[in-house]
């Protein structure tokens, strides 16, 4: 077993350190030009971003010359980047996780730390935040930030004469109405199980709102799951739902495309989803984007209704990065953080969501489900997730979710088994109290 | 008896300078790593920094609520899938040591499985078991029987991977049990037909017993993969759906993949000792009663 994991990784690091475009192209670059790799996941969509972010800097930086170089998304990347971090053979920049995830890299021992730079001023606070280890911080943003909630069909409400629900029995009345006129109500889509997390992740907001101590006591080994009502209504509305039976039919071998293009074609009413799904929902139900809409997971009071918010992942510099590399790094980061940077973000996939600096402004021409998530903030009816709030998240999490969406385990019993998984995590990071 | 590693180091045809090549080998990528193995399932580590934690990581991992489970799932299918690849390797290997036509090709079939790589055949097949649009339900519809949903069914999963893994191993059996059948004396079969025993008594009595080294073997390697198995399962379900698939090797890698360096690491160590546990014991039970004969 170590072997293959060993042999898996070695095989991803050739992927990522060996690729043809890292290999053959110092040939390519002219003379008195400075050199550096980016690297960042391998979302297609996310990988046409990148090509447009660096077209448009070296176009500006004619100096200097950025290589693509991609990895994995999930865990297997996270192995990735720790691993090459740990040999100090990272690329030059590289895109990763804000929050509690760059937490686990080690920042101070890994990162270049750029508290000092112009760009930072010019950062959304919560943003910054995330960002931030011992008072430093390390990153710039990589897009925008998210919301997660519950995308529509539009089409299909306005058929049904259905409104947008602000409480979970609202939701729950509108599925009634879509399942008697012979649609799947909710979408969910097991065989990528990361999905199956949101309608517990998204209920955030709701959990804040209810219990505005929740992320403090959770980090301090005070307040669990299992034991706190609000906190384990996420698992509750799974299992309502798939009780109800108004999951489609395919919930358990149907995948994260599926589910897209299943709510824009109106063959589902809703999926619970992240906002970073609209630049997808383009390649996966082609011209349908304007048939989305969003609104955030409903709770138990309308009054306190809002969106739980993603901030974007970050970009960082190694501290192996030096000399000349370092400089053209930092412009690079910095370009990332400025006015042509999100334009030209912009330009390669439509957005899915706001900016998080300041002299960013959205296209007029965003999608209706990213014009309905900013409404949200705008009215400042909006919370981080928990994962920016608290270092703290069980690993396990997707698999106890998809448990409680096919039935396999009760919310009770999910919500327990949870905490013992945050426990271990906790643990793991060696946070005081655990 | 004389202690044999004694007995090798007296009598040792080279000196030894000229061990030293494969002593080096040894130290560096064998007894140095698993000495460290040892070591780190004893602390919290991070590949960054680590702690001394004592037994801590062991305790832990058994406390695993999905460990339990996966030892179960772990045991069913190395049983399951070392029984099938007994009883389907020693029918095979019968049919394709008698005379038939194109007995070099066929024989050549059955053990190319064995040689596609693993990921590619768990691959294929989750997409011959889709539920809907698969193959294999598409078959069983025309028959007029609605198939299970396979790898996404919690009752069902881990057998469906097991039988992918049936197929995929039973080539490797085959051989061995072809190499063990084409041992047997012609002449004992020859006596037997004279003496009047059926085709059924031929088997039973003459090919079973004379093929048991070949079943011991098969048994053994069959039940030692099963055990120690994850490629196949992490390329079709990674375990799930929820846990209902995960096995011990593959527990153990979520925690690698979460980070959990330390505790992943102990869990290799537990699999060893289950390992040593399950197949010492049997080593020597085959072999005890081999000696008796």
């Amino acid at each position: 077993m170590r072997k293959l994991g060993a042999a898996l990784l070695t095989g991803a690091l050739c992927l990522s350190g060996c690729s043809a475009g890292s290999l053959g192209s110092s040939d390519e670059t002219a003379a008195g030009q400075t050199q550096i790799t980016f690297l960042t996941n391998n979302d297609p969509a996310n990988v046409k971003v990148a090509e447009a972010m660096i077209a448009a800097f070296e176009a500006k930086n004619t100096g200097v010359d950025v290589k693509l170089d991609t990895r994995p998304q999930g865990s297997e990347g996270d192995n990735l980047v720790k691993t090459r971090l740990a040999t100090a053979d990272m690329a030059d920049v590289f895109e990763y996780n804000s929050g509690s995830l760059l937490q686990a890299i080690a920042p101070q021992t890994n990162l270049t730390p750029v508290s000092g730079e112009a760009w930072v001023g010019d950062l959304d606070p919560v943003f910054k935040q995330v960002v931030t280890a011992n008072n430093e911080v390390y990153g710039s943003p990589w897009g925008p930030a998210v919301g997660g909630g519950i995308f529509y069909n539009k089409p299909l409400y306005t058929k049904l004469g259905l409104q947008v629900p602000k409480t979970w029995a609202d939701f729950m009345s509108n599925n009634a109405k879509i399942k008697a006129a012979g649609v799947a109500p909710v979408q969910q889509t097991y065989s990528e199980t990361w999905t199956s997390q949101v309608l517990v992740l998204a209920d955030f907001h709701n959990v804040a709102a209810a219990d505005p101590g929740f992320a403090e006591n959770y980090t301090n080994n005070k307040a669990k799951y299992a034991t706190t009502p609000a906190a384990q209504a996420g698992f509750q509305h799974l299992e309502e739902l798939h009780k109800a039976g108004y999951w489609n039919k395919d919930f358990a071998s149907a995948k994260y495309n599926d589910g897209l293009a299943a709510v824009a074609e109106g063959k589902a009413g809703h999926y619970p989803m992240i906002t970073f799904g609209i630049p997808a929902l383009d390649t996966a139900a082609p011209g349908k984007v304007n048939d989305v809409g969003f609104f955030a997971l409903p709770g138990t009071d309308a009054s306190k209704n809002g969106v739980t918010l993603w901030e974007p992942s970050g970009i960082y510099i190694p501290k192996s990065t030096e000399g000349d590399k370092l400089a053209a790094a930092k412009k690079f980061q910095a370009f990332v953080a400025s006015a042509e940077g999100c334009t030209a973000y912009g330009s390669a996939a439509p957005l899915g969501g706001p900016f998080v600096v300041k002299s960013c402004t959205l296209p007029a021409d965003v999608a209706p489900a990213v014009k309905d998530l900013s409404a949200y903030i705008d009215a400042g009816q909006a919370s981080p997730a928990l994962e920016f709030l608290s270092p703290i998240k069980g690993p396990a999490l997707e698999q106890i979710t998809v448990e409680v969406g096919s039935g396999i385990r009760s919310a009770g019993d999910a919500a327990k088994l949870y905490d013992e998984d945050v426990k271990k995590q906790a643990q793991q990071l060696g946070i005081q109290g655990w | 008896m004389k202690d044999p590693g004694l007995v090798m180091l007296r009598k040792s045809p080279y000196p030894y300078w000229f061990l030293i090549p494969g002593g080096l080998v040894f130290t560096v990528f064998f007894l140095v790593p698993s000495v460290m193995a040892f070591w780190f399932s004893l602390t919290r580590w991070t590949l960054f920094d680590q702690e001394f934690i004592g037994l801590d990581n062991y305790v832990q991992f058994f406390r695993e609520p999905a460990l339990a489970s996966g030892l179960w799932h772990t045991l069913v299918y190395a049983v399951v899938t070392s029984g099938l690849k007994v009883i389907l390797g020693m029918a095979l290997a019968v049919l394709l040591t008698a005379p038939i036509l194109g007995r070099g090709f066929m024989r050549s079939v059955a053990f190319f499985p064995v040689l596609v790589s693993t990921i590619g055949v768990g691959l294929t097949f989750q997409v011959l078991m889709h539920p809907t649009e698969g193959v294999i339900n598409q078959i069983l519809g025309w028959a007029g029987i609605t198939g299970p949903a396979w790898l996404v069914d919690p009752d069902w999963a881990l057998l469906s991977v097991a039988f992918v893994d049936v197929w995929q191993g039973v080539g490797l059996a085959t051989v061995i049990y072809m190499a063990g059948i084409l041992s047997i004396p012609g002449e004992y079969f020859e006596a037997a037909k004279v003496d009047g025993a059926s085709a059924w008594h031929r088997f039973r009595r003459i090919t079973l017993p004379l093929a048991k080294p070949a079943t011991v073997s098969v048994i053994l390697l069959s039940l030692i993969g099963g055990l120690r198995k994850f490629d196949l399962i992490w390329a079709m379900t990674k375990g799930g759906p929820g846990f209902t698939s995960d096995v011990m090797a593959s527990v153990i890698y979520k925690q690698y993949q979460a980070g959990f360096y330390g505790l992943s690491t102990a869990g290799n160590v537990v699999l060893f000792l289950l390992v040593i546990l399950i197949a010492l014991p049997l080593f020597w039970f085959f072999n005890r009663k081999d000696d008796n004969q």
